[in-house]
C-alpha cells in the first residue's frame, strides 16, 4: 500500500503574511517596468518606419485606455521607486562614516530624495526644450 | 575556472532598477499622461518632427536605448528570479523566454534607432 505523506500545499503561500505579500509586490513592479519599455520600443520602431506609422500609434496612446494604463503605470513605478530604496539599505554593501554603518532611514532618505531632485529636474528639461 | 555570468546580469539588473527608481515615474507621467492629455506640456513635445529631431541626436539616441534596454534588462533579472516564488519552475525555457526577450528587445531598439539615422 502506498504511504501517503502529507505534503502542505505551497498553493497562495505568499497571502499568509503581510511581509511575503509586500514582497511580491514589489517583484510584480518588475512586470510594469517591462511594459513600460516595451511602449518605448514599439514608440521608436513606428518612429523608424514613417510618420503615418508614428502617427497612428500616438493616436492610440492618447486614447483613454492608454491613459488609464499609464495611471496605473505611474503608481507602479512610484511603488517601485519607494520598495527600491526601503531595501536598498540590505541590498548594498554597508557604508561606515567614522567606523559607524550607515544607518538605513538615511540611505532610504537620500534615494528618495535624489529620485524626487532628478524627476523635478526631468519634468523641468521637458518643459524647456523647444516645442 | 569558469567565470560566472552572474555579476554582469545584476549589473544590468541594478542599473535599470535605478534608473526606473529615480526617473521611471516620472517619464511614465509626461510620455503617457502628461503630453497625451496636454497637461502642463504641449502635446506636440512628442510630435514626428520633435521626436525624430530628438533621436537624429546621438544623446537622444542614447537616453532611449538605455531606458529600454536597461528597463527589460532588470525586468527579465527580476522576473526570472521570482518565476519559483509565483510558482513556475525556472527552467532553461524561462531563462530564454526572460533574458532573451530582453535581449531581443535591447536589439530591436538599436536597429529602430539606428534606422532613425544622424
Amino acid at each position: 500500500m502506498m504511504r501517503r505523506t502529507y505534503v502542505r500545499s505551497m498553493a497562495g503561500w505568499w497571502r499568509r503574511d503581510p511581509v511575503f505579500i509586500r514582497y511580491m509586490a514589489r517583484e510584480a513592479t518588475a512586470l510594469f517596468v517591462v511594459i513600460y519599455a516595451a511602449i518605448l520600443l514599439v514608440t521608436v520602431a513606428r518612429l523608424a518606419q514613417g510618420e503615418t506609422s508614428f502617427n497612428a500609434w500616438m493616436a492610440l496612446l492618447a486614447g483613454k485606455t492608454s491613459i488609464a494604463l499609464h495611471a496605473i503605470l505611474v503608481a507602479a513605478f512610484a511603488y517601485h521607486t519607494y520598495t527600491w530604496f526601503e531595501i536598498m539599505p540590505k541590498t548594498m554593501p554597508p557604508i561606515r562614516i567614522a567606523g559607524r554603518k550607515l544607518a538605513p532611514g538615511v540611505i532610504t532618505g537620500v534615494g528618495l530624495a535624489v529620485s524626487a531632485i532628478l524627476s523635478v529636474a526631468l519634468f523641468a528639461l521637458a518643459s524647456a526644450l523647444p516645442p | 575556472m569558469k567565470r560566472s555570468t552572474q555579476p554582469v546580469f545584476w549589473l544590468l539588473f541594478g542599473a535599470g532598477g535605478m534608473l526606473s527608481a529615480t526617473l521611471g515615474a516620472m517619464l511614465v507621467f509626461i510620455t503617457g499622461i502628461a503630453i497625451p492629455l496636454g497637461l502642463f506640456l504641449p502635446a506636440d513635445l512628442l510630435g514626428y518632427d520633435n521626436m525624430i529631431a530628438f533621436h537624429r541626436h546621438w544623446a537622444g539616441k542614447a537616453f532611449t536605448f538605455a531606458v529600454i534596454s536597461l528597463f527589460l534588462w532588470h525586468g527579465a533579472h527580476r522576473i526570472f528570479h521570482s518565476l519559483h516564488d509565483f510558482g513556475v519552475h525556472a527552467g532553461t525555457a524561462s531563462v530564454f523566454a526572460c533574458y532573451g526577450l530582453a535581449l531581443l528587445g535591447t536589439l530591436a531598439a538599436g536597429f529602430a534607432l539606428l534606422s532613425i539615422g544622424g
